[in-house]
């Protein structure tokens, strides 16, 4: 019997992010409209598995994730050990352009969950002329912390375990077991502290409470697409961010989480292909 | 498939990944007190109040609405995990969290596999 190989390339880019250089780890797949995906807080780009390999999707889009700096197989820069990792909005979004500028990567859609879907909105401020849409998962303009964000790193504390727990609420209850423990697995491989450091940006310095207001949809298109059972963002929350953009097209998906790439792969293609085929008939709302 | 079986693993297997777990909670639904003994894993005890001078190192205190929510066969969001509850403030974790938190799935586990025994008793 042959084996199963799936079609998905990888590779690591070199490049510079605020001064210093990062190695970092990308995976691609399909040809056509570049689709760059943005993983959430604390995991890296093994959430898109499925996208990867979805030909439906690939057909016609270049698929591409990478990890940030610090997560998946992306290294931390040279110093790391010297200081705490803190993202920041500017950071996250250097990360990106840098990322895009090395790999050539022109006029994308860029589709980011959780910070990501919280950074796709920096991104729809301040650069939506490098994007051809954007789309937010599970995005909010701000989430306050409802938990000690201490116990995320602590060393009596088990931080691979700790973090699992902490998000396994968060996948919809009817979610694929497999597809649920791999989501969970991704948690449990983070680095030491790197979770806890991604929600600085998502709890703390990326607040867009009273700036989302200022996001022209005339200039780059945005959807918004929120799971049903998230309460990190929940569905409300992306219900307010949607009232305040003029342009914004704004669906809940029944039954699936914070992590509907990853804990619901072909339900979520359901509410992601014709969001695609909207942006791709120029259709905004 | 053999279910109690099945359920007599799934048991064995949670029982195991708490181990390290030695500890007395309380679980306060409305009014009602229970005092929940582990031992290496192992529920040794569920002691109904009410109670004189209890003991315990954390409690997980919710009104008996939002328990009969989170045990219902298929809990409506905001209700389906202990963190969300806390989140939307319908469950407070009081006293020394540190064993909690740090086996916050077995606990997750543990407290759903709970709702039966509390409702029989």
């Amino acid at each position: 019997m042959r084996a199963k190989k799936e079609a998905v390339v990888g590779g690591y880019v070199h490049i510079e992010i605020a001064g210093q250089m990062h190695r970092v780890y990308y995976e691609t797949a399909g040809a056509g409209q570049p689709l760059l995906c943005l993983h959430t807080a604390g995991s890296d780009s093994r959430q898109y598995r499925e996208l990867l390999n979805s030909e439906a999707l690939t057909a016609n889009h270049q698929v591409i994730c990478f990890d940030m700096p610090y997560h998946g197989k992306s290294s931390p820069p040279a110093g790391w050990e010297k200081h705490e990792y803190r993202l920041t909005s500017d950071l996250y979004v250097q990360t990106i352009l840098s990322f895009m500028d090395a790999m050539e990567i022109h006029n994308p859609i860029a589709l980011g969950c959780s910070i990501g879907g919280r950074v796709v909105l920096h991104l729809a401020l301040k650069h939506p002329e490098r994007f051809k849409a954007l789309i937010g998962l599970q995005s909010g303009a701000h989430v306050n912390p409802y938990y000690e964000l201490d116990w995320l790193h602590r060393p009596d504390v088990n931080g691979g375990e700790v973090c699992a727990g902490i998000v396994s609420g968060l996948i919809g209850p009817n979610a694929d077991s497999q597809d649920r423990w791999e989501t969970l697995w991704h948690y449990m491989q983070g680095g030491p502290g790197i979770f806890k450091g991604d929600l600085h940006f998502y709890k703390s310095e990326g607040d867009l409470r009273g700036m989302v207001q200022k996001i022209d949809t005339g200039k780059c298109p945005l959807h918004l697409l929120t799971g049903e059972y998230d309460y990190s963002c929940t569905p409300e929350d992306s219900q307010d961010l949607a009232r305040l953009i003029p342009g914004s097209h704004f669906e809940i998906m029944p039954g699936i989480g914070h992590f509907p790439m990853s804990e619901a792969p072909h339900a979520f293609m359901n509410h992601l292909l014709p969001v695609l085929q909207r942006i791709q008939s120029g259709q905004h709302k | 498939m053999n279910t109690k079986q099945t359920t007599s693993n799934a048991n064995e297997w949670l029982v195991h990944r708490g181990r390290f777990v030695n500890v007395t909670f309380l679980l306060k639904k409305g009014e009602a007190e229970y005092l929940v003994t582990i031992r290496e894993g192992s529920v040794v005890q569920i002691k109904p109040g009410p109670h004189v001078m209890p003991r315990w190192t954390f409690a997980l205190v919710a009104d008996d609405d939002t328990w009969q929510r989170f045990w219902a066969p298929e809990p409506q969001p905001r209700f389906h995990d202990l963190m969300a509850m806390v989140k939307f403030k319908t469950l407070k974790v009081e006293g020394d969290q540190a064993v909690f938190m740090s086996n916050l799935l077995y606990f997750k586990e543990l407290i759903q596999q709970l709702g039966s025994q509390i409702h029989a008793s």
